[in-house]
């Protein structure tokens, strides 16, 4: 018999995510997976379970649950306060809920996502080898709606905690970008990005991080197709940077000014709209 | 070819046509680390194992396209799309025509993208290579068959789209739940006939 917890309240946006289904772009399937993979590890170690498996990514928290079984849970990403039964706890640590206790999730102080890991993890049927749900393409668990069960795996036993600060969103963030593969439709591609500033737009999404700001000044016209990956800063002919996530479509015809490092992409990820950019270019 | 470098571990493959595209496809595909390698109208997108790919790089004879193709995949279709009498009329034949024409060919599936299992086929005949309509169709059905430029193309799910259709399938074309969910993968052969 299988435990099972249920989303009595999923808050702005509750999804399924595990580390994606990369791979399969020349089929025309976006990576999905977790925005800040990093802290989906930190909170499946927390728990115990295998660092690939599934657990809930929240938008600004909000969500509301409770679990039919007793479990071990673990919440991450920014830092972010919870409530066991109304009872105060916190993030950033293995935590205990008693069969039937209700979890609340607050709001984050700082960043976008929170992510919650339960032993065991969530065990929903995988798609193309994941457990994601892509927003662009549909494919994996529709996105978390309240009253939904979800089952959980077999749990193991936790081989020991870390102990990882909380993510903090910063109020401007500077990336490092490299260069390319389509800098040559921009005239002084690095002094465009190095001396251009941004804000993050409320238009972004985990398909990309749209920036509003410096217009950046590129050919006109359009490339066939090509494909993308997660970290290109693609350039429509607005002139307004689009830095892609992981649900990013695995082609695309505006130029690519340059890549963001998978290691910088998460702060992105979690950069709240009105957050300022300015780019680094690196060789 | 030119090589053009895609953040820390990709490169983006440029090369002048759709021949010498599957022929950096055949050349890399399979290399041990390769995370992607997503062929597109003019180049190659490749992610990991670098140094291989720039190895097996320097030897690919860009003029031999592969022969091997994985699969042979035979599409059905009713030949009845609301576009079938423009595409005839453009091409100035009769409908009867078209449908023999596009059954008459052998395609290879040069890539995918824009959706899930969406493949552009080579191989179309010159009197059937038409641009795309003036104003797109916010909704194409699923499984319509459709031409734009010289690509032929069956639309895995319902979207938006601009190329003139002149039939549908009833096959699957991409299943998410399935063992291998897309009916075409790039280098697959295709046929079409008539359902």
């Amino acid at each position: 018999m299988n435990r099972k917890i249920t989303i009595i309240r999923t808050g702005p946006q509750a999804l399924i995510q595990d580390l994606g289904r990369p791979g399969n772009a020349h089929l025309g399937v976006p990576p999905s997976g977790a925005v800040d993979p990093d802290s989906l590890k930190l909170a499946n170690r927390l728990v115990g379970n295998d660092e690939a498996a599934a657990g809930l990514e929240l938008l600004l928290g909000g969500a509301e649950l409770t679990t039919d079984a007793s479990c071990t849970i673990a919440v991450t990403g920014p830092h972010t306060r919870l409530w066991i039964d109304d009872k105060l706890a916190d993030s950033h640590q293995p935590l205990h809920l008693p069969k039937a206790s209700t979890l609340k999730v607050g709001t984050p102080d700082t960043g976008l996502r929170t992510y919650l890991a339960f032993s065991g993890g969530i065990d929903v049927p995988a798609e193309l080898g994941s457990r994601s749900t892509d927003l662009l393409s549909g494919i994996g668990p529709d996105p978390l709606r309240d009253n939904d069960v979800l089952p959980l795996g077999t749990p193991n036993v936790p081989i020991g905690a870390d102990v990882v600060p909380p993510h903090r969103a910063l109020q401007t963030l500077v990336i490092p970008i490299r260069l390319g593969p389509r800098d040559d439709w921009f005239d002084d591609a690095e002094t465009q990005l190095q001396q251009g500033e941004w804000f993050v737009s409320d238009r972004s999404n985990r398909v990309g991080a749209r920036l509003s700001g410096t217009k950046l000044n590129r050919r006109d016209g359009e490339i066939p197709s090509e494909g993308m990956i997660t970290g290109a800063v693609q350039v429509p002919p607005d002139g307004q940077p689009v830095v892609f996530l992981n649900d990013h479509p695995t082609t695309g015809g505006y130029p690519v000014i340059g890549v963001v490092d998978r290691d910088h992409l998460r702060f992105l990820g979690q950069a709240r709209p009105g957050t300022g950019v300015r780019f680094r270019p690196i060789d | 070819m030119l090589l053009r470098r895609c953040g820390t571990d990709a490169l983006l493959v440029e090369v002048d046509s759709l021949t010498e595209v599957a022929a950096v496809r055949a050349a890399l595909e399979g290399l041990d680390g390769i995370e992607e390698l997503v062929p597109a109208a003019r180049t190659v997108l490749v992610k990991g194992a670098l140094p291989q790919v720039r190895e097996a790089l320097a030897t690919v004879d860009l003029t031999k396209a592969p022969e091997n193709h994985p699969r042979e995949v035979t599409i059905p279709v009713i030949y009845d799309g609301p576009d079938l009498d423009l595409v005839a009329d453009t091409a100035g034949i009769s409908p009867e025509e078209v449908v023999k024409l596009h059954t008459g060919a052998t395609y290879e599936v040069a890539f995918c993208g824009f959706a899930p299992g969406f493949g552009y086929l080579t191989g179309l005949p010159a009197s059937l290579q038409q641009p795309r309509l003036d104003s797109p169709r916010t909704k194409v059905p699923a499984g319509s068959v459709g031409i734009a430029g010289e690509f032929t193309a069956a639309y895995p799910r319902a979207t938006p789209g601009g190329w003139r259709l002149i039939g549908r399938t009833e096959i699957v074309l991409f299943d998410q739940k399935a063992e291998t969910p897309a009916l075409l993968q790039p280098g697959d052969q295709v046929r079409f006939v008539v359902a």
